[in-house]
C-alpha cells in the first residue's frame, strides 16, 4: 500500500475528539472587507524560533512578512519536498496577498499561526487552552476568516 | 486542524478547512471542509503553481457563503509519485568510508547550494549538516551489530537525527534532481530506496527492531508503510 493510502487507511479508524454541539459562526462581513488569517498544522517555525518538540500542544506566531520558515513537524509519513520547493504548498502567504492586491479579500492578517500536526490523542490541550488563546490573538487583530492548511 | 477548526468557530471566527485526510475530517465535522485529496504534506496541491493554488484558495473561500456545515471535495485529485526521483549520486571518493558516510559528504556542495538558494534549512532539529556524515557512521555501524546504547548518535535524540539526515538528503537532492518538478514522495522514494543513507537508515532501524529497542524508537525512524 502507498504511504498516502497507508495514513488515510489509518486515519479512517483512528480516535478523534467528538464535538456534541460543534459552533458555527456565520460569515459576518463580505468577503471583500475580510481580513483573513492562515494557520498551519505543519510545525512552520522561524529558524531561532523555540523547536516544536514530539506531542507539541503550543503554536508559533508568524508576522505577515516572514518567509524564511523552517518545517520542524515530527512525522515522518508525509511529503516535505513540497515545502522546500515551494512554501505556499503549505503556507499559501504570497496567494493571500494577490487576493488582497486585487480585492477579492479585505486584508491580509498582520499575524498567522503555525501548530504541531503531530498532537496527544486527547487533543485537551488544544481544546482548553492553546486554540482557545491563539483564537483571542487573531480576535485581537480583528481576523474574520481563518483558513486552516493541514499537514 | 478540523479539532482547531470547532475551537476558533467557538471564539466567533469563521473556517475553512482544506482537509486532507476524508474520514477524520468527516469524523470531526468541522463547519466548512473542503476535502483535498493532494499528495499529504502539500494541502495546495501543487508547489510552484500559483493558479492551482489560488483556485483551491477560492474554492475554500466560497464556503464562507454557507449558512451551516458544508463538506465539499475539490475535484483533482493529485497522486503521490512513489517513483524513487531522479537524481544523480555522487561516486565514491573514499573506500576507506562507508558507503553511506562517502555519499552524504558528496551531498555536501548540493546542500549548501540548496541553503544558499532558500536561504534557511529544515536541518538542525538535532545535529546539524556537518553531524550527518558522524550520524550515518554510527548508524552503519548499530546495523553491523554494535550496541545503540553503548553508542549514542550526536545529539542524542535518534527521531530527531533521522529527520535530519534525510532533510540534508531532500534538500541536496532537489539541487541535483532532473526533469519535472518531483511528485509527493518520490524523494522519499529516492532517499529510502535508493540512496546509501537510506538503506542505511532502514538496516539500523532493523536492528533496533531485532534488539529489543522500543517501538516507538524504531518505528519512526522512516514513515510508517516502510
Amino acid at each position: 500500500m502507498s504511504g498516502d493510502a497507508t495514513m488515510r487507511q489509518f486515519g479512517a479508524t483512528a480516535p478523534v475528539p467528538e464535538f456534541d454541539d460543534p459552533a458555527f459562526t456565520p460569515f459576518p462581513v463580505p468577503l471583500s472587507e475580510a481580513k483573513v488569517a492562515i494557520v498551519t498544522s505543519a510545525a512552520l517555525h522561524r529558524t531561532h524560533d523555540d523547536q516544536f518538540s514530539a506531542a507539541d500542544v503550543s503554536y508559533r506566531t508568524i508576522d505577515r512578512a516572514e518567509r524564511d520558515l523552517v518545517l520542524g513537524h515530527w512525522s515522518p509519513n508525509f511529503d516535505r519536498t513540497g515545502f522546500q520547493l515551494d512554501l505556499n504548498v503549505v503556507y499559501p502567504i504570497d496567494r493571500l496577498e494577490e487576493l488582497e492586491a486585487d480585492g477579492t479579500i479585505g486584508a491580509v492578517a498582520e499575524h498567522h499561526y503555525s501548530f504541531a500536526g503531530n498532537q496527544p490523542d486527547t487533543v485537551s490541550e488544544l481544546r482548553l487552552d492553546t486554540g482557545p488563546a491563539c483564537a483571542a490573538a487573531m480576535k485581537a487583530d480583528g481576523v474574520h476568516a481563518v483558513l486552516l492548511t493541514p499537514v | 486542524m478540523s479539532t482547531l477548526a470547532h475551537v476558533f468557530e467557538a471564539a466567533g471566527l469563521s473556517t475553512i478547512v482544506l482537509a486532507s485526510m476524508k474520514e477524520v475530517a468527516e469524523r470531526i465535522g468541522p463547519p466548512r471542509t473542503l476535502y483535498c485529496e493532494f499528495p499529504l504534506g502539500r494541502p495546495l496541491g501543487k508547489p510552484g503553481d500559483a493558479e492551482f493554488q489560488t483556485d483551491v484558495i477560492r474554492r475554500g473561500l466560497a464556503l464562507l457563503d454557507a449558512t451551516e456545515p458544508v463538506f465539499e471535495t475539490h475535484p483533482t485529485v493529485i497522486e503521490s509519485d512513489e517513483t524513487p526521483m531522479s537524481c544523480a549520486i555522487p561516486p565514491r571518493f573514499d573506500p576507506d568510508l562507508p558507503a553511506s558516510v562517502d555519499e552524504a559528504k558528496g551531498l555536501r556542495a548540493a546542500y549548501d547550494r540548496a541553503v544558499a538558494k532558500r536561504g534557511t534549512t529544515s536541518v538542525g532539529r538535532t545535529i546539524g549538516a556537518d553531524d550527518v556524515p558522524t550520524a550515518l557512521d554510527i548508524l552503519h555501524r548499530w546495523a553491523g551489530g554494535a550496541d545503540w546504547k553503548e553508542l549514542p548518535v550526536p545529539g542524542g535524540n535518534l527521531l530527531g537525527v533521522c529527520h535530519d539526515v534525510r532533510t540534508y538528503y531532500e534538500e541536496a537532492g532537489l539541487e541535483l534532481v532532473e526533469g519535472p518538478t518531483p511528485g509527493g514522495r518520490a524523494a522519499e522514494a529516492w532517499f529510502y530506496e535508493t540512496t546509501e543513507a537510506g538503506k542505511t537508515v532502514m538496516a539500523a532501524r532493523a536492528a533496533l527492531k531485532e534488539a529489543g529497542a522500543p517501538f516507538p524508537l524504531w518505528f519512526y525512524m522512516a514513515p510508517a508503510h516502510r
